[in-house]
């Protein structure tokens, strides 16, 4: 009998070409290498002047995404919306794309969208695989007992010449989420109390895996929001052990295995779970059924209260520095501050069910006097999907508006920002100094508090919306 | 990649904790397709007031400050985005070492496959670190050791490839690459095929 091990540690071993040692890290082999406009363009011309092409081609998936407007595009000059710069990288990609002969599912392909909305959505993402991206959020294709980091531009470089990285085996923690979750409390709050608690560091060096009837209730869309900001507490990684939830959800994708070879990938992918005695390097668990939904009133995700809570006190130089920036008083709760922005959208909380949480919130009211929100699906097949539910018109009869597919004001670079002093309530997983625009003040919620707090004009509590 | 086997240098401090890589480049500045340049955009909203003008209490605008190439900063540095161009600013700026108490594990990552140093230390080291800004510093690679203004020496930790690689300038790409026929055997040889 073999020693029973983790979810990470079979993913991880099913993936060593060489194994490592005290000299040498591991050569891990990747299954699946996303890629996007941002982080490749220096990768490419590094292959272009060694003479290198893009090894494996069928395991690369190209999109548009970060630096896109969200308002239509059919020519070049729709893109300068984001900027001249924004523009030349689109274009870049397209460039790159063509010479390298990927397939980049870009302007006209009807799939273009955000990275970690995408490889799930068409099935490419599936338990057991390994699967990075030049983007920190890439932890998302976790939710699918995946094995997925993001790395940066000299990897992507690496990836795309020989579809494998150098890397150290990192230690694991686990996240364990137990009880129900009391209504109008979502997983947006269930992994900002996570991160909350462990603090934004307490993951790093690790993979988490987060489990517990919490988890295991969850759909696959809400399993990749608590997946997608494990970045958020440092760890680089976060999984969760495939169930019939993952596989109702990938059944029949297009990217997903067909016919007997389905038969097969589900018998593997239902072994892709920790054993029984298996060892964390470390743990910690949250109670869901004392949660209630949770925002920011920092500059980082682990400056978080529960949204009736007193923002709390500390002398810390650099926690009072946060407070300052964000015009926050200790002592009083968040439901006390003006909005002026209000953002649903992004790889953490930019899927279907994102949209239909913020509309049901929205439908028959109308956003406050003076308050701008914006609701960006991550990808296409999002906007097609929700729009063929009617939610773009639920939406716009609120005063919001509705927008094309993209990154959008979670990153500020393709023209989308909060202008300097606003107050943003977003549905993105980054509240730090100036991330939605130069001088822009971000508390991060779920899609319903954003809704909840766009209709009053001040952040306010979703279950009063109900 | 340019050998790197000794940095001496005085410090900058910057003792916030949690700077995220947003903060060491912003992502209005991340609409490039080089590398090259990115040093004038390094902290900018921290440097530099609406209208372009220095903020004259920022640290690296203070006059001490010019030439320093190693920062000193708070735990957690470097956490957040994945961008390469975080590392690629500050060496752009000059920088050569960054030294916390914690670095965060893709800004680490990316920092030493572009020859900028960044290490962590003991609280102890960096509490006097942060105590003692425009000190004298060498970090010794070689014998991963930091010599305190020369009159103490502490030892840092490193994962030994990126070390052996830093001394040696070995471009990690190339040794990969060495790997391929033992790659090719991998993807004709596993159990599934993705």
């Amino acid at each position: 009998m073999s020693n029973p091990t983790t979810l990470f540690e079979k993913v991880w071993a099913d993936h060593v070409v060489v194994q490592e040692t005290a000299d040498i890290p591991a050569v891990l082999y990747i299954d699946l290498h996303i890629i996007h406009e941002v982080t490749t363009p220096q990768a490419f011309s590094v292959l272009r002047a060694n003479g290198l092409r893009v090894r494996r081609p069928d395991l690369t998936l190209a999109t548009l995404d970060h630096s896109t407007p969200t308002t239509p595009v059919t020519t070049f000059k729709d893109l300068l919306v984001a900027g001249e710069g924004a523009a030349n990288q689109v274009r870049q990609m397209e460039q790159n794309c063509e010479e390298f002969g990927l397939d980049l599912l870009g302007y006209g392909s009807g799939k273009r969208g955000i990275v970690h909305v995408i490889g799930p959505e068409l099935g490419a993402t599936q338990p057991g695989k390994t699967i990075v991206c030049g983007d920190s959020h890439s932890s998302t294709h976790g939710a699918f007992g995946a094995l997925a980091f993001g790395i940066g531009t000299t990897e992507v470089g690496h990836v795309l010449a020989t579809q494998c990285l150098l890397q150290r085996k990192p230690k694991t923690l686990a996240v364990n989420v137990d009880g129900t979750l009391p209504a109008g409390v979502t997983a947006k709050d269930v992994i900002l109390a996570v991160i909350g608690k462990i603090g934004v560091d307490g993951g790093t060096g690790h993979v988490i895996e987060y489990h517990g009837d919490a988890v295991t209730a969850l759909s696959m869309e809400e399993r990749m929001t608590i997946c997608n900001m494990s970045i958020e507490g440092g760890a680089r990684a976060g999984m969760i052990a495939p169930d019939d939830t993952t596989i109702d959800y990938l059944q029949g994708r297009p990217r997903s295995p067909q016919g007997s070879d389905w038969d097969t990938a589900v018998a593997r992918w239902r072994s892709l779970r920790t054993d029984d005695g298996a060892r964390f390097d470390k743990s910690v668990s949250l109670n869901a059924s004392e949660l209630t939904p949770m925002v920011t009133f920092g500059t980082n995700p682990g400056m978080v209260v529960g949204i009736n809570e007193p923002v709390p006190n500390s002398d810390d130089a650099s926690f009072r520095k946060a407070l300052d920036y964000m015009q926050v008083e200790s002592g009083k709760p968040m439901t006390e501050a003006t909005v002026d922005v209000v953002f649903v959208g992004s790889c953490t909380n930019g899927r279907l069910s994102d949209i239909e949480e913020a509309a049901r919130v929205l439908e028959g009211r109308k956003v406050a006097a003076g308050v701008r929100m914006l609701v960006v699906p991550g990808s296409e097949q999002v906007k097609a999907d929700a729009e063929a539910r009617g939610l773009d018109k639920i939406i716009e009869a609120a005063g919001a508006e509705w927008r094309e597919a993209g990154c959008s004001m979670c990153i500020g670079m393709n023209g989308d920002i909060a202008q300097p002093g606003q107050l943003s309530v977003s549905t993105s997983n980054r509240n730090f100094e100036g991330r939605q625009g130069v001088g822009a003040r971000t508390v991060l919620a779920s899609p319903a508090t954003a809704a909840a707090s766009a209709i009053a004009g001040r952040i306010a509590d979703p279950r009063n919306y109900s | 990649m340019k050998p790197v086997r000794s940095i001496q240098s005085k410090t900058v401090v910057l003792p916030t904790r949690d700077i995220d890589t947003d903060q060491i480049i912003a992502a209005r500045f991340l609409t490039t397709t080089s590398k090259e340049g990115l040093g004038k955009n390094v902290f900018y909203d921290l440097r530099y007031n609406k209208d372009g003008s220095e903020k004259s209490d920022f640290i690296l605008n203070k006059p001490d400050a010019k030439g320093c190439g190693i920062l000193v900063a708070g735990n957690n540095f470097g956490c957040g985005s994945s961008r390469e161009h975080a590392p690629w600013a500050l060496l752009d700026y000059g920088f050569e070492a960054v030294i916390s108490t914690e670095i965060a594990d893709i800004f680490r990552s990316n920092s030493l496959k572009n020859g900028l140093l960044a290490i962590s230390v003991d609280e102890q080291t960096h509490g006097w670190l942060l105590e003692n800004p425009g000190v004298d510093v060498t970090i010794d690679l070689e014998s991963t050791s930091i010599s305190l203004a020369g009159d103490r020496t502490v030892e840092f930790g490193i994962d030994g490839f990126s070390r052996h690689c830093l001394l040696e300038g070995i471009d990690q790409l190339g040794f990969l690459s060495q790997q391929l026929d033992t790659i090719e055997n991998f993807e004709e040889t596993r159990s599934w095929k993705p």
